[in-house]
């Protein structure tokens, strides 16, 4: 019994970082209605930041958060002007190809520099012990973390003009044009809101386990389930699917060998979409 | 004259909004029913119901006395039912031509390709698009491409067609024209639905009337009843310049 | 006019294949094929052409989803790999003749990709595409853990397969033959559904699916037949390409880098057009050759595919052919 309970502890907690990086796939889905292949990438280069801020610069692990949400924002901004400007508008065919091709330059580049091997980033964190079990602080504190860019996330929808701005271009940007937003600025800020959120779940998971210049598309792949499950355009729902997701890998990985979650993940993928097309989660919509 | 389109109790929500409610009207063989209503009274909606874009929640959609209801858009264009779009939806790179075989070949004929060729030939020129058929759909006019959204609907040689608002944004001279072509299709054996704005074109095309208000029907007569029902001027009150071209529209 | 006298609508036929330049040039090209590494018993041509027919095997026939009805494939490698692993094993453990041994492997592949494009096609646009890499993973992990198929290692085939075939030398030759007529199939395959209904079809849900559904096409079978029938060919290619190469693993299978080339290609020369998926094949191939040898470039290959793939989306969204089909209008006529 407490065996499980410390596994639906620990699902949750993994669960909720993979849930802030689907929110960044989903918001940049749910403004401009383009599915961002070059998501896995923003998760890798937020990994990668971490590795090269820690070990090339000496920063503290955790300092390195608000640097990479800066650099993420940036980065993102001008990945829309790149690949996605021109492509608004023009058939969704040509908008994914844009941004898989960046997808493979970004990876391309980093399997040059890196190779495909294993990197870690020591971080050392006191546990929380109970009873026989241990929660690793890294992954408490990536928790704890992932809720307050989750928090801020919320207030700056719902409470500042600009958040406000961005829900209106999400609605309807014909109308949000017509009511004098500048809906380009609008969404050039959304891309860079989504990238950083992935590059900071990115560099949050690179706390918690080691990882390579590839696993972005595992790790895309997760944040596609996550917004299966929680409903594209939904921000709260990535958060809940997440936590579904991180529970589901939990209990999973006590009866099959790791090589098949990928493959379980991807059913899963096309089981929801097929019988929930609006996200189990739905109901979370505001 | 017997029914070919018989529409049934239809009623439809979106999320906590009722857009259709116990609708019930039926359009006989030969027969231009005119579907008017203020903005927002659920008209496109209805035709999305009948061809199966939307499935309803309640009610029954016969057609040629097969019930159709909720069946997918090609099994209804298969069936008979052709139809067109308020905003027009060229298949852009494809040429005049080739939008028009694409009716052809997948309506109700079923046509093999040359035979749906010609055919799609042959409709072009009735609606007076034959200079343009190598002419990429993208190309041509807002007033080109109403009478391309025309022509292949017909070149699917339906026994029932749906227009939605094909007179919009089109200039004087436009819409006689395309009135016209509108009366030579019933000509041909065709029975029409048609949903317009333009209130002196409905009430002189049509022979039946249908008023929709809010997704319920409001009342339904010839064009001279209608213009008459006090009912209907009152849906239109807000919009007195409405309210007298109906009035003036309306006399026989 | 083709309203004969009476006012009755006439046929409306095609020109016939025969006459239309575009065959002959296909048909140069094929010879061209054949013949050039015959003169002179030049193996090291043979090869490099052997490797561009695959590639156009596989771009023409990403082409009918890709570049018809619009949908994007990443994994259609899936298709080479379990084609390969199929006739590989239908060969070595069951000791089948090659000829039976691609027939079934083409046929089985064929039908599993409508089992599965029947469940899938129901997505639309980068769910689709995501799904489609997603069979790719999930038959790589299954192959990798399936001891039969090798697993992991893989399937070696002992050289006595060659026997048949008139000795290794020999076996390589008509292996190169059989590899030409499936790229000349696939080309024409290409063709054939360009000028049918179905390709019709195809091309107005690439245009726009709603529109076509409305119009009557029946939308879900045609894609899970364009998908089944993209499936066939490259099967049959990945099934003699490993039988040639005696030895099959899961990594080399289903690479997607593969089906990412592929795409490259489709791309460049041309979505939607026969000629662009053969000139892409031979550009990028070229290019890919440059870049192996080159210092600078070998660990670049895949950044210069992205950057390619970008420019052209960005630029030149109608690759080569949509280039000269801009500035020379005529060619329409010419090529296809």
């Amino acid at each position: 019994m407490l065996g499980i309970i410390a596994l639906i502890i620990d699902g949750v907690l993994i669960g909720s970082v993979y849930g802030l990086a689907a929110m960044g796939l989903t918001l940049i889905w749910g403004v401009m209605n383009v599915v961002n292949l070059t998501h896995g990438a923003a998760i890798v280069a937020g990994m990668f930041a971490l590795y090269l801020l820690t070990s090339g610069l000496g920063i503290a692990p955790y300092a390195a958060l608000p640097l990479i949400l800066v650099g993420g924002f940036f980065v993102g901004v001008g990945l829309y002007w790149i690949a996605v400007h021109r492509m608004i508008g023009r058939p969704p065919l040509m908008i994914l190809l844009s941004t898989f091709s960046v997808n493979l330059v970004v990876i391309g580049l980093g399997t040059a520099v890196w190779g495909t091997g294993l990197f870690n980033v020591q971080v050392s964190l006191p546990g929380i012990t109970w009873q026989r079990y241990t929660f690793s602080g890294t992954h408490i504190l990536a928790a704890v973390l992932t809720a307050v860019i989750a928090g801020s996330l919320y207030l700056f929808l719902y409470h500042t003009r600009l958040g406000k701005a961005v829900r209106a271009v999400a609605n309807n940007r014909e109308a949000a044009e017509l009511s004098g937003i500048p809906t380009t600025r609008v969404l050039s800020l959304s891309f860079g809101l989504g990238v950083a959120l992935a590059g900071a779940a990115g560099m949050l998971i690179a706390t918690m386990f080691p990882f390579t210049v590839l696993a972005g598309d595992a790790y895309q792949l997760k944040s596609f389930v996550v917004t299966a499950l929680g409903g594209l355009g939904n921000p709260a729902g990535a958060l809940l699917g997440g936590v579904a997701l991180g529970l589901v890998e939990g209990f999973a990985a006590q009866f099959m060998p790791v090589s098949w979650t990928l493959v379980i993940e991807f059913v899963l993928f096309v089981v929801v979409l097929i019988i929930f097309p609006r996200g189990v989660f739905a109901f979370t919509r505001t | 004259m017997s029914a070919l389109l018989e529409v049934d109790g239809l009623s439809m929500s979106f999320g906590g909004l009722r857009a259709v409610s116990d609708l019930s009207f039926a359009v006989g063989e030969r027969e231009i029913l005119g579907l008017i209503g203020p903005n927002g009274a659920g008209k496109s909606t209805v035709f999305n119901l009948i061809n199966g874009v939307f499935a309803p929640n309640a009610g029954r959609v016969m057609f040629h006395g097969a019930d159709i209801t909720g069946h997918a858009p090609y099994r209804v264009a298969r069936a008979g039912l052709a139809r067109t779009h308020q905003i027009v939806q060229p298949l852009p790179d494809l040429t005049v031509l080739e939008n028009c075989t694409v009716g052809a070949c997948f309506g109700r004929e079923h046509l093999p390709l040359a035979r749906a060729r010609a055919v799609a030939r042959e409709v072009a020129t009735f609606v007076g698009l034959e200079d343009r058929l190598a002419t990429p759909a993208a190309q041509l006019t807002i007033a080109g491409k109403k009478r391309l959204e025309l022509a292949r609907a017909l070149a699917a040689r339906p026994l029932l067609l749906l227009l939605d608002e094909v007179l919009a944004g089109l200039n004087p001279t436009e819409i006689a024209r395309m009135l016209t072509v509108i009366r030579s299709i019933r000509e041909r054996g065709v029975a029409i639905l048609i949903i317009e704005h333009l209130m002196q074109a409905i009430m002189g095309l049509s022979d039946r009337i249908v008023v929709l208000n809010s997704g319920q029907k409001l009342a339904e007569g010839t064009p001279s009843e209608i213009a008459n029902n006090p009912a209907v001027i009152e849906a239109y009150l807000g919009d007195p310049e409405l309210a007298a071209k109906l009035h003036a529209g309306g006399a026989p | 006019m083709n309203t004969a006298a009476t006012g009755a609508i006439v046929d409306d036929r095609p020109t016939p294949i025969l006459r239309r330049p575009f065959f002959w040039i296909m048909a140069l090209v094929i010879a061209a094929f054949v013949a050039a590494p015959l003169i002179g018993d030049n193996v090291e041509l043979r090869e490099s052409l052997l490797l561009a027919a695959v590639y156009i095997t596989l771009a023409s026939n990403l082409n009918l989803m890709l570049g018809y009805a619009g949908y994007i494939n990443f994994g259609s490698i899936v298709f080479f790999g379990l084609g390969g692993y199929i006739s590989v094993y239908l060969i070595s453990a069951l000791n089948w003749p090659l000829a039976a041994a691609e027939l079934a492997a083409g046929i089985a592949v064929s039908l599993l990709a409508l089992v599965f494009g029947l469940g899938i096609l129901r997505l639309r646009g980068a769910f689709f595409a995501l799904a489609t890499s997603g069979i790719n993973e999930g038959v790589q992990a299954f192959v990798a853990n399936f001891e039969p198929w090798g697993g992991s290692a893989g399937l070696y085939l002992p050289t006595t397969i060659f026997a048949p075939l008139g000795g290794p030398m020999r076996a390589l030759w008509v292996i190169y033959f059989l590899l030409v007529a499936v790229m000349g199939a696939s080309l024409y395959l290409s063709y054939a559904v360009k000028t049918s209904k179905f390709g019709l079809g195809l091309m107005a849900i690439g245009q726009n699916e709603d529109a076509a559904v409305v119009l009557g096409v029946p939308a879900p079978l045609y894609k899970a037949l364009a998908y089944s029938l993209s499936a066939f060919l490259p099967a049959l290619a990945g099934g003699l390409y490993f039988f040639k190469s005696a030895f099959i693993q899961p990594a080399d299978a289903f690479d997607l880098g593969l089906s990412t080339e592929a795409m490259v290609i489709v791309m460049l020369g041309g979505r939607g057009t026969i000629t662009g998926a053969a000139i892409g094949a031979y550009l990028y191939e070229e290019l890919r050759g440059f870049l192996l040898t080159s210092q600078t470039f070998s660990n670049f290959q895949l950044v210069v595919s992205g950057v390619l793939l970008l420019v052209i989306v960005l630029f030149v969204p109608g690759g080569l052919m949509g280039w000269i089909y801009g500035r020379w209008p005529r060619m329409k006529q010419v090529l296809e």
